[in-house]
Order: C-alpha cells, then structure tokens, then sequence
C-alpha cells in the first residue's frame, strides 16, 4: 500500500546513533530531578553561547517584533515566499561567510541557494548531482545522518571511503582511487565526493594537502566535490597549520583556464545550526558557482524554503557586523575550553582523543577497553557505557568507522557540571575495568 | 490578479531590477511591493497591475501580534525560551502548536470532526506536505489521478522529484466542472494504457482554481472508486477550507469518514489523508506551515521522518501557536475574513458581469473561474494565448489562463480578488469593461503579432511554469 521508501528502513534510523537516544529519552540526566541519569554526549549542538545572543536579541526587541525601522514588516514577511531567499538575509549570509573565513574569498549571494537546514541541502544537492543507482564516496567516519540524508529518497548509493588511525584519519589519495574502484566493482557509476569539513564526528579540519589530493582527484575523474562546511565556525584553534580552509579558497587558486570544469564541479554546504546554535530555525544553504546547479536546487527549495520571520530576524542578527564579530570569537574560546576539559577529564582516564581542532565533540579512543578487536565488543561497551556508566555516546560504528573502539562525544550540549560529572564517572568506569583487567590490557597495549 | 496572493510582486521586483539592473532595489532588506510597473508597446505605456502589498485580514492578525509582544519576542510568562526554541529541531513539531492547529482545523470545519496531533506531520508548506505525501504513497512507476483544472504547481510537486505521473480526470463546463463516474473511470483507463499503476486520487477541496466546495455526491463517486481497490489513497488538499464563504458549507474528507457505515470507514480509512497549511486562511505563506493528516500510522511515521528535509522554524511554530491558541482571535479572524472574502468576491463577479463576463459559482477560495470563452477569436487554445496576451499587455492584468491549469476547455480564466486592495480591483473591473467594449468588433489576430515580436521571453515567464516560485498558486 506504501511505497517502498516509506516502507523499509532505508532511512538509516535504526542505527545506534539513534538507539543511544533513545536511551536518554528514558532516563535523562537533570542535575536536581535525575541526577544518576544518562548524560546526553551524542548531541552535536553547541548550547554554549546563547546568553550572547539572547543579550543581542533584548537590545534589538523591534526585530522580534517583526519591525524595519519602527514599521511593522509583519505583512510583507508573512506574504513573502520567493524561493530566492529574502535579498538582505542572503546578503548577510555571504557577508558573514565572507569575514568568518578570513575575507580570503568574496562570497556572492546569487551563488546561494537557501534551504531549511543542511539537511535538505545535502538531499537537494544529491538530487541534482545523482540520478537513482549512482553513488557518491564518502570519507569514514561519518556522520550517520547521511545515510537517510543523501541516500533515501533520492535513490543514490554511499561507497565509504576507509580511513584509519595510522594517519589521523586523513584523506589519502589511495584511499579516494581505492574507494572508485570499489565503485567500479559494484558497476555503481561514482558522480562525486562528499566531505563534511570541518570533520564529523573527527573534529579536525581537512589540510590544504588533502583538499588539494581532493580537487586533483575529481579533476582527474571528472565528478563533484561537496564540501559540507556546517561547522565551518566552530574552529577554536587556528594557528597556521590548523586553521579552516573552505573548498572554495583551494579552487579559488587554481584560476587558470585549465580549471574551468572543476569551478563548476565543486559545491559548498553550510548551516546556522552549528556556528550559531540555532538548529530549529532551520537555516541551510548552498553554495556553488554551477548556475545550472544554483537554478535547480532554487526551485527544488519550494520544498524546503526558510521561514521569512527567520529570513528576517536572522538577516539583522548577522548584519551586526561588530556583534557578530565579537560572538565568533567568544564563542571558539568558550569551545576551546569545554574541549580542553573533555580532552583533560578523560585523559585522567586513560583515555586518549584524536588531535583535534574544530567541532562540537572529541574522536576519542577507547579501542584498549575493548574485549576483543571486534565491533560486537565496541557494541558491547557502548551499552555499558550508555546503561551502566550513564553517558549517551556514539558508537564509531554508527558513523561507519572501519576500525572498531572509537568513540564521538560531544562537548557543547551540556553545562560544565554535568561534563564534570560525566569525566568522574568516566574515571569510575575505567578504574573499575583497569583493576580487574590490569594485566590483560599491559599485554594487549604491547601488541597494537 | 494571477496569484492567489502576493508573491508575483515580489519575484517581478527582483525580476525587474535584474533586468534594469536595478542592484539597490533588489537588495533592500524588504521586497516594496508598492512599485507599479510600465508595459510600453509603441507609443501606448499601461500601468501593468501588479499587486502591491495588500491581504484582506492582516489587520486581524496585525493587532493581535501588537497585543501579543512577548511572543515574537520569545517569551513565555515573562520568561525568555529563545534557548529552547533555538536548539527545537524535534521532527515530531512542537506539541503546543500541533494542538493548536489541530484545534484550528477542527473550527474551521465547524468542530464537526476533530484531528488528533499524534496523526499531524508538520511540513515547510504544503509544497512540501504533497511531495511527501507523494514519497510515501507513489513511487516511479505510479500515477494520481487529478481532476482538471488544477494547480498548476502539482506538475511539479507531485511528479519532480518522486517520478510519480499525473493523469488527469477531465472535468468539464457542462456540468461546472463537476467529478463525474465517466470521467473518473476514463483517467483511471487512461492510466491503465500508459502502464502506469494508479495509486489514487488527489482532490484541492476547495478546488482551486475553481473556487468551489466538493459536492457530497462527488465524494461518494471517490469513496466507490478507492473503496475496493485496497491499494489506493484519496488526499483531499484542504489548503482553502478556511475561505469558504458561503453555502453550500465545507464538508471535509473526514467528515465523510466519519458518517460512513463502521463497515465502509474500516476499508478506507487508513488510506485517506489531508494536507492543509497556513498559506491561505491566514495569509501567510512566508512562515511555511503545512501540514500532513492521516489516521494510517506507517504513513504519519515515514512521513514524520521525512520532514526532516523540511521542517517549520521552531521561532515561527511558537508564535502561531500562540496567535492560534487563542480562540477569541482565531473564531473572530475565521468569521471576519470570510465576510470579507464574500464581499470581494461579489464585487469581481458584479465587476465582470457588467462587462458582460461570468463566472462559475463558487463559494470558497481567494479567485473566480472566470468564463471568457465568448471573447476568443476562435475556440482553441491559441485563441485563449492571444486572449491572454492582450489582457496582459494591453489591459494591464495579470490573469491565469485555464491552459495552465490543464483545463480541457480553451476560455477559462483564473482571477484572483483577494490580494489587492478595493480600488486596485474597481480599476481591474473599470479596464475590462473597456477591453470588452473597445474589443466587439474589432478583428481578431491583428495586434497579436505585433506582441509577440516586441515582448521577449520574459514576459512569458510571468505565467510560465519555469520562474514559477511556489506563490503561484
């Protein structure tokens, strides 16, 4: 009676990102109503800064009220649904790209397409790149809503590009032709590469080397590049080395004729929910210099338009140029610290985290906690974590890591309380392993 | 008057400014809808009337946001919630509002059936609530049945990116573009020699752009048709079911469903849905609020997922729900905004009839389906193309023509009424009447070439599906 799409689980919700929820939902964690419930680890949001923009939002209360200079712009935002996006807002956005990335690259707002959220982004620009069968390769670990995001009802296929601890989980270029040819083996035809940079669930940001193996590769293979640049504003540590580097700059220095094919090959996705912590105004957009591209993804937003009363609060938020500013740099300090305290509370533990320099969360390695080098032991422990410890993290199988024992957890969404108290039970809980296993482990540390 | 709201305003004024490339204007943080735009063709410069930034009822709705502050300023008790609202992307809707709306549904149709919020699905629009529900029902392959004339948006919504076919059920004047057996039964073998499987019917209650109610005998002919094939549905777009403005009354599909036999409802039941949004009884198509209903659980939960790829901005949810929660408002917004309606509507229908032009009578809607059949030059649908040419360029109104709504019958024309102010309209109905006059008599095809050479593409795109953003209904 449905259709298939409706009818199977393609939509990728059953995975243990979404158990571990689940979990929480049951038994969360309040400081005075709950206090032994789970702590919720497995939410990449970033709770961190809202009293800056609250504070924002009391000085400019005509905003709220829907009013442009003391008139009510009530009827106009009501009556005003183009698919082109409100001209200021889309403005403000570029703008604010713009000096968020270090004004190495000038943004343009008809480049842009605005969507409710990256989510239907990502689904918007698969439905322009793909057609049903074709795949994109994606680099592993990932962030598991992808699977329902680019795959469910656009029909197209993931080919999992492995990457793995010896290197940091960095993009080679063997890993990028491996995963083509894995593509030619399963006859998919392989219509791109999709990166999430900065990383999800990693962390870290894609160095210029790995951009640039990026763009040679597509280059070479003729296919697109997108670039979900979500958390793009969450880099806490940018010295020269670490610091963000859009897609975009990387193509932007090769503006020779030779690579005017790739220019419309590369396309960027970005988001409000992250940076600004704002997931539930639903605030995505696109990016790409393809005007093919650009016109189908505007009239395939009919289905996911920004609702103008956010167009608008949001277009004087961002046009606030020394707030904005000011917010941006406060906010990387404040995730800075929470990351340094994740980082230092499970080191305590004996636990050790990917090097990382931007996001929400910590890759964190727990592969020596392990029974056995084993997903069904991963799994394992990540129950144990979940019910016995009381921390909702992810699983790196969830995020379809291809080595078992790693770990996302999340920083941002919890008071520094209750991340304290989840380090302290962290510490229990490793504790209470290391003095019955102490032995086993000292052997199993020697053999890795 | 093409639109049954404001949105050409403001896609002509970006249109415009591109092509006068006008940067200032099209970046100003409010698209003006007050600009009046020139059509010159030789020495004749019209004022093409376009709408300017006019709704029936927001002042209703205005003066409550002026008495209700606190809630666009996220307040709750005194209290901020910006924090919650910010961080609330739960694809299951903030429950506040879902009951709200639900309440607001269950007014509209007189409290005669009521909705419960867990059956809901909250979607960006109802663009966005009918592509979903397509995804869910349809796959490629699959194929709805869809009364003429239609909006002319399902083309896209229904078909684009789910690969499911439209085959139309041809209604015609003869019997006001009734739904007949006949008919029905002709889409359905239609269907059948193209190889498509069909999967139900969907039906805009009231019809746009006819304007009209369902009646119940046409509802019995869906019931019978969908009844004993188990694998169809029956979605009743119930976008305008609040500007119904007189009799006969709104009778919602679930209603229907409600007065069938236990023994009738069981067999349907889990394969009728609603689709309803905020755009048109409110007026506020900008907020994108739709909505999915349906008592069939694995549709609201494969639904309820997909929303994700559009769900309403939580900042917009919590000030409806408020604004909708008030009963005293929304009982006097719904009873006001009909009289009103009904009153724009009689001065069209009179406007027209002194132009000695009818309309089919209709009950419900923001537009008039408009018969201007005896003004063609001939009875195809090139005649009605050079009809509408010369209404657009040389009377100065923008109108759909019934070609766009794949009507089967050259003449009809959509005129929408709701969207400009009383003087705006007395103009429209002052120009007509000259257009007609002027018209009798003189010859036909001779200044439609003429046209045609000097207006490029761009002024087709006006009707044209292409640049169509989803205000075009």
């Amino acid at each position: 009676m449905l259709s298939r799409k409706a009818s199977k689980d393609s939509h990728g919700q059953d995975s243990s990102y979404f158990q571990g929820w689940q979990e929480y939902e049951k038994n969360p964690y309040h400081p005075i109503q709950n206090p032994m419930g789970i702590i919720q680890m497995g939410l990449a949001e970033n709770q961190l800064s809202f009293d800056l923009l609250e504070s924002w939002l009391r000085r400019n209360s005509n905003t709220m009220a829907l009013k442009k200079d003391g008139v009510s712009a009530f009827k106009d935002l009501a009556l005003f649904q183009d698919y082109h996006g409100l001209p200021a807002f889309k403005e403000a956005l570029v703008n604010f790209m713009t000096s968020m990335r270090g004004n190495k690259i000038k943004y343009s707002s008809d480049k842009l397409v605005l969507t409710a959220g990256a989510t239907a982004a990502n689904e918007i620009l698969m439905f322009c790149l793909t057609d049903p069968g074709q795949a994109f390769i994606l680099p592993t670990p990932y962030y598991p809503g992808f699977d329902r995001d680019l795959k469910w009802r656009t029909g197209a296929e993931i080919i999992p590009m492995h990457c793995s601890s010896s290197n940091g989980f960095r993009i080679t270029r063997c890993a990028l032709e491996q995963a083509y040819q894995l593509g030619q083996e399963l006859n998919l035809k392989i219509k791109g590469v999709l990166v999430t940079n900065p990383s999800n669930p990693l962390g870290t940001t894609m160095t210029k080397t790995e951009l640039n193996h990026l763009l040679d590769f597509a280059i070479d293979k003729n296919i697109h590049i997108v670039s979900d640049e979500i958390y793009s504003g969450t880099v806490f540590d940018s010295s020269s080395t670490t610091s963000f580097t859009s897609i975009m700059e990387v193509l932007n220095e090769r503006n020779n004729n030779n690579y005017n094919n790739i220019r419309n090959h590369v396309h960027m996705v970005y988001s409000l929910s992250k940076d600004l912590g704002l997931p539930g105004f639903r605030v995505g957009m696109i990016y790409s210099n393809n005007e093919k591209v650009i016109a189908a993804a505007t009239k395939m937003s009919s289905f996911a338009l920004v609702s103008s009363q956010t167009q608008f609060l949001l277009s004087n938020l961002l046009s606030d140029a020394k707030f904005i500013k000011k917010y941006m740099v406060e906010n990387q300090r404040r995730l800075k610290r929470r990351k340094d305290m994740l980082v230092r509370g499970l080191r305590k533990a004996g636990i050790s985290c990917l090097r990382s320099n931007a996001g929400l969360f910590c890759w964190v390695d727990m592969r020596h906690l392990l029974s056995s080098d084993s997903f069904e032991a991963e799994k394992e422990l990540w129950k144990r974590i979940v019910c016995e410890v009381g921390l909702n993290i992810s699983p790196g199988s969830s995020c379809h890591c291809s080595q078992p024992g790693w770990f996302r957890i999340c920083f941002a969404n919890i008071s520094e309380d209750a991340l304290h108290l989840a380090m302290h039970r962290m510490k229990a809980f490793t504790n209470s392993i290391f003095s019955v296993r102490l032995p086993i482990i000292m052997m199993r540390k020697k053999s890795f | 008057m093409g639109l049954a709201e404001n949105q050409v305003s403001c896609n002509t004024v970006i249109f415009w400014c591109k092509k006068s490339k006008n940067k200032e204007a099209a970046s100003s943080s409010i698209i003006i809808i007050h600009h009046i735009y020139y059509v010159s063709h030789g020495s004749h410069v019209r004022k093409l009337l376009f709408f300017n930034n006019w709704q029936l009822s927001f002042d209703l709705l205005e003066s409550w946001l002026a008495k209700n502050p606190d809630v666009s300023g996220f307040k709750r008790d005194g209290k901020s919630i910006f924090r919650e609202l910010a961080l609330f992307q739960d694809y299951h809707g903030l429950p506040l509002f879902k009951k709200a709306l639900v309440d607001f549904m269950a007014e509209i149709r007189g409290n005669k059936v009521t909705f419960d919020p867990n059956h809901m699905v909250l979607t960006a629009g109802a663009t966005s609530a009918n592509e979903t529900l397509m995804f869910c029902v349809a796959e490629e392959g699959d194929a709805f049945l869809l009364p003429t004339p239609y909006y002319p948006g399902f083309d896209r919504d229904l078909k684009w990116r789910t690969g499911v076919e439209i085959v139309p059920i041809q209604c015609t004047s003869s019997n006001n573009f009734r739904i007949t057996e006949s008919a029905l039964e002709q889409a359905y073998q239609d269907a059948r020699k193209r190889n498509l499987r069909v999967k139900g019917v969907l039906v805009t209650n009231p019809s746009n752009p006819l304007g009209t109610t369902l009646s119940r005998n046409e509802f019995d002919l869906l019931v019978d048709f969908i009844k004993d094939k188990e694998t169809m549905h029956l979605i009743s777009d119930e976008i305008y079911s609040g500007t119904v403005f007189s009799s006969p009354s709104f009778v919602s599909v679930m209603e229907i469903l409600k007065e069938m036999t236990p023994n009738d409802a069981a067999k349907i039941w889990n394969r009728v849905h609603v689709v309803y949004s905020l755009s048109k009884d409110l007026g506020l198509p900008g907020f994108r609020v739709g909505a999915i209903y349906s008592e069939n659980d694995a549709v609201v939960a494969a639904a309820t997922k997909m929303s994700s790829f559009g769900l309403v901005s939580s900042q917009t949810q919590y000030l409806l729900a408020a604004m909708l929660s008030d009963n005293k408002f929304t009982k006097k917004y719904i009873s006001e905004n009909q009289k009103r309606l009904r009153r724009r509507q009689r001065m069209l229908v009179t406007g027209l009839q002194k132009a000695g032009i009818k309309c089919l009578k209709s009950n419900a809607g923001l537009f008039c389906w408009v018969d201007m059949r005896h003004l063609l030059c001939s009875n195809t649908f090139e005649a009605e193309m050079e009809l509408w040419k010369k209404i657009v360029y040389q009377v100065g109104l923008n109108i759909s023509p019934g070609s766009s709504c794949h009507c089967s019958e050259p003449g009809w024309f959509r005129v929408c009424f709701a969207n400009m102010s009383q003087d705006t309209l007395n103009v429209a109905m002052k120009r007509v009447k000259n257009f007609v006059t002027d018209s009798t008599g003189a010859e036909c095809g001779s200044s439609s070439a003429c046209f045609t050479k000097s207006f490029s593409n761009w002024v087709f795109r006006l009707s044209s599906r292409d640049h169509r953003a989803p205000e075009e209904r």
